[in-house]
């Protein structure tokens, strides 16, 4: 086996030394009882080249694959990947390396994670990101409880029926063994949350909005934000299309305390949804409530610039169970996969590249207006929107896959209210054709 | 110094990302828009974020730079203790690349993505039959996530008794995850000090065993690469009470197809992917953390879980008494996929072997050193041996001066001041996939070192001297923090 390096001649020397005739005398510390009985049933051992022909199969067994244009977004989008980014990911220093705890030589790891704190607290509006948390829902449950430290003795947070169906679900699930509530709030006809009912709600440490919302809606953060505050509650904006703010307001100038989301859009494949990255970010004067790990800027014994992990008292390692989150790692890679997409497009770049994201959405529906069918929310977007069709989609769904399309993503087993109306998504990688063959075949 | 491969290069400066640039430039390729540009609300809309413009060439030798400041399996032995770096193969990333399984969407519907739901099937399989434990959700992103979920369904599987517990226990050799993750579920952690030769008693747990305590969580091997040979006496006293049992896999590389979870009287378990099934660490993640249960716990698991129909893959979702949902979608897949790979090229022969190898590999280091350092507890060890730096103190030479000290000679160091039950902690974990010749000269510079500590101690304490940066001031990053630039 390649990975395994010893001969029979090293294992027999290596025995010798520590005093054993055999492999398993190792486990004489293992009672007889605790054993496992014969062999782990697992398949054969394959070559590579056998693996390699497996995971053809695999392929060939997805019906829709790369080749399909797929214009579905609801938390996982396709954008472009620049062939900068495989190639430098793969470096296996970065790649092979773990937990920068010796800072000496990690540099590049913690520099890099530096980087991406930096770029994600400017487009997010906010003072302080971390290195990252698990994903997009995971962060809003931790940014729930981190509202709730906050807060100390209130016992209630809300989140909106506008945020991803997915992520409420987590958020609850996180919640639910605890003594807190989750409340949810509606959204209205403009398929934008509904604060109405916020007044009604006593013992409120957050609200939870999500911006673009799961429909697509782009919210009036600056509204609900003045509400949430006049409500003695602080404002948690969530996220799962991170390129918007590359046109919209950022968060921050909208007044958000806490803002997470998810990071996927910037580089990483959809990947069946994970890898993931959970990006989180607060104002300075709740940094030392924030779960996950900080990489901090310092100076090294001869007085060079160098970063360090930081403010890690936080965390589980050093308090136990009077830490701020659970969490002990964070998604590397990811962060760095996302910090070369920001680094890649730039200010400039981004600007452009999210404008045209909102382009072809406004092209889309458009054009389905002028077939009779319509967007359901009549507010602003951006890359995503909800489309109604006068007469039912799914045989135009069908027919469209046939032709290597994935014509949105339809809505009733996440919102019943919904159903028979379809999200769709359209970026960059959609061009003007595709969205023509879609409409063409609208009924 | 000269078997070592520790020396000095040319290393090159690289600034921070907006130290460099210049407004206009792009590093990648985009679009000509094709669709007509429409205007969009001025009340909402923003100037976008303040990123610095980079040409191509700026980002890759930015990138490119940076990583040659890091240290990586790839680079060098990494005997990491409680880490397991082994070696992450090449094929693994190729696999987790295959174009059709790595751009799906994961809202699609079952029949379209059969691919890569029978490699989530396959994989639940696999995870079952190395632990003995059936049930296996793979959702969870890394092992403090794993433990959380593993929470969720001890919460969830005393409320379906309506048996109310607040309490947790825990032996002291525990990961800081532990007792946080069980204090997400509202579970008071119950210390329990480990025995005079770092092994766990019986007495001890059904002392603290109570109707009132939830169960207990427990890492075998514990974080002194120290068999709990008194797991199963100690699961009968837990579920007398009621209670269940957690068993923390983060050390399964020491054990697969040498003990079956379930045998042992573990009820839940997660695994470390990124430790046991060679995916990489990345810098510190993305990892995996399944978790593993007893066919009673089952169904408490998260939604979905990939189950087989005749022949086809589906996602099932109907489990009323599921803790719910704890990832966006359905874990890290790409890991998942390279876990996957792993066990498809390894097979249950070579997994086991990777076992009996690790421990070999450990308890080698441990003869050799033992002699040189002093042994934390002299029993038999598993996968990672513990030192302490007690025969130091006369030199003033801390276990932080021989870490540093062996970064100049080429490695990095083993995991220090961890487990907090031994002062000084040195944690050893070679891993199988390092040789015996590459061990002998890491013993020889470990040797060298604390030579080097008697004769010329103020070596170790300027070291390192060959890395890119000296020692950092970690006190002053804590007292004026600098998080964002």
């Amino acid at each position: 086996m390649r990975y395994l390096p010893h001969t029979s001649e090293e294992i027999d020397a290596m025995l010798k030394v520590v005093g054993r005739k055999r492999l398993d005398e190792l486990f004489c510390s293992v009672p007889d009882d605790c054993r496992y009985d014969g062999t782990m049933d697992l398949p054969e051992p394959m070559t590579e080249w056998a693996l390699t022909d497996h995971a053809s199969e695999l392929a060939e067994a997805m019906k829709i694959n790369h080749r399909h244009k797929v214009l579905i977004g609801a938390g996982s989008y396709h954008h472009y990947i620049p062939a900068t980014i495989p190639a430098l990911i793969s470096r296996s220093e970065f790649l092979t390396a773990y937990t920068p705890y010796q800072p000496e030589i990690a540099q590049g790891t913690l520099q890099s994670l530096f980087e991406y704190q930096t770029l994600t607290a400017r487009l997010l509006g906010m003072d302080v990101a971390n290195a990252s948390i698990y994903d997009g829902a995971s962060a809003l449950a931790e940014a729930l409880l981190m509202g709730l430290r906050i807060s100390k003795k209130k016992k209630k947070v809300a989140i909106s029926k506008a945020v991803h169906p997915h992520y409420r679900q987590v958020a609850s699930t996180y919640l639910h063994p605890s003594e807190y509530e989750l409340v949810e709030l509606p959204y209205g006809e403009d398929g934008r949350t509904d604060l109405s009912g916020l007044s009604e709600i006593d013992d409120l440490a957050a609200v939870a909005i999500q911006s673009p919302n799961f429909f697509g809606v782009v919210e009036d953060l600056e509204g609900l934000g003045e509400k949430i505050h006049a409500a003695g509650a602080l404002f948690i904006t969530t996220f799962t299309e991170p390129l918007a703010y590359g046109l919209y307001k950022n968060p921050g100038q909208c007044g958000a305390d806490i803002v997470c989301g998810e990071g996927q859009s910037f580089g990483l494949p959809r990947s069946f949804g994970g890898a993931a990255l959970g990006m989180f970010a607060c104002k300075d004067q709740f940094t030392r409530n924030m779960p996950g790990r900080l990489v901090g800027e310092t100076i090294d014994m001869d007085g060079k610039r160098g970063f360090v992990l930081t403010l890690s008292t936080r965390e589980q390692h050093i308090r136990r169970e009077k830490a701020t989150s659970n969490i002990c790692s964070n998604q590397g890679v990811c962060t760095v996969i996302a910090s070369m997409y920001m680094a890649s497009l730039g200010g400039s770049g981004l600007r452009r590249l999210a404008k045209q994201n909102f382009d072809k959405m406004e092209y889309l529906k458009s054009a389905m207006q002028a077939k009779g069918a319509r967007a359901v929310f009549n507010s602003p977007g951006f890359n995503e929107a909800v489309i109604e069709f006068k007469n039912d989609f799914k045989p135009v769904f069908d027919t469209l896959v046939e032709r290597g399309i994935v014509a949105g993503l339809e809505l009733g087993k996440y919102y019943p209210e919904l159903a028979g109306k379809y999200l769709f998504c359209v970026t960059e990688t959609i061009s003007k054709d595709v969205i023509d063959a879609v409409v063409a075949e609208v009924k | 110094m000269a078997r070592n491969p520790g020396t000095t290069g040319l290393i090159m400066e690289e600034p921070l990302l907006w130290e460099k640039g210049k407004k206009g430039r792009l590093g990648m390729s985009i679009p000509e828009s094709d669709v007509p540009e429409v205007a969009a609300d001025a009340a909402l809309t923003g100037a976008g974020p303040d990123f610095p413009d980079l040409s191509e060439v700026d980002v890759v030798r930015h990138y490119t730079r940076l990583s040659q400041w890091n240290f990586g399996v790839d680079t060098g032995m990494y005997p990491l203790g409680s880490c397991t770096m082994k070696y992450n193969p090449k094929i693994n990333e190729t696999f987790a690349a295959t174009p059709a399984l790595a751009a799906a969407h994961p809202m699609l519907a079952d029949e379209y993505v059969q691919g890569n739901l029978q490699i989530m099937y396959e994989l639940q399989n696999y995870l079952g039959a190395i632990t003995g434990l059936p049930g296996v959700t793979l959702q969870p992103a890394a092992g403090a996530h794993g433990e959380l979920t593993g929470m969720l369904i001890f919460a969830a599987y005393h409320a379906s008794r309506d048996s109310k517990r607040n309490k947790i226990l825990i032996p002291d050799t525990a990961h800081g995850t532990n007792p946080a993750s069980a204090a997400l579920c509202g579970y008071k952690p119950v210390p329990l000090k480990s025995g005079f030769n770092g092994i766990l008693t019986v007495k001890s747990v059904v002392d603290a065993m109570d109707e009132e305590t939830a169960g207990i969580m427990i890492t075998n091997p514990n974080t002194l690469g120290l068999f709990e040979t008194n797991i199963r006496e100690i699961a009968e006293a837990v579920h007398a009470k009621g209670g269940l049992v957690y068993g923390d896999g983060a050390n399964m590389n020491a054990v697969m197809g040498v003990i079956n979870a379930a045998k042992c009287g573990i009820d839940v378990m997660h695994l470390n992917l990124h430790k046991t099934f060679s995916t990489p660490h990345g810098g510190g993640g993305p990892g995996a953390g399944p978790v593993c249960v007893t066919k009673e716990l089952e169904q408490f698991l998260p939604v979905p879980r990939a189950v087989k129909v005749g022949d086809r893959y589906k996602l099932e979702y109907n489990c009323p008494q599921s803790v719910g949902k704890v990832h966006s979608f359905h874990g890290n897949f790409s890991v998942l996929m390279r876990a996957y790979s792993y066990i498809r090229t390894m097979g249950a022969e070579n997994l086991k072997k990777a076992s009996h190898l690790a421990v070999l590999n450990a308890a080698y280091i441990k003869e050799q050193l033992k002699g040189t350092l002093k042994l934390a507890y002299n029993r038999p060890c598993m996968h990672e041996c513990v030192f302490s730096d007690e025969w130091q103190q006369e030199y003033k030479i801390t276990t932080l001066d021989i870490a540093k000290r062996l970064i100049d000679y080429g490695y990095h160091p083993p995991t220090i001041y961890f487990p907090l039950v031994v002062h000084g902690a040195i944690m050893i974990e070679p891993t199988e996939t390092e040789c015996k010749d590459d061990i002998d000269q890491f013993i020889e510079a470990v040797k060298t070192v604390v030579e080097e500590g008697k004769t010329d101690p103020d070596n170790l304490r300027k070291a390192p001297v060959n890395a890119k940066l000296r020692r950092l001031d970690e006190t002053q990053a804590a007292r004026r923090p600098c998080l964002c630039g």
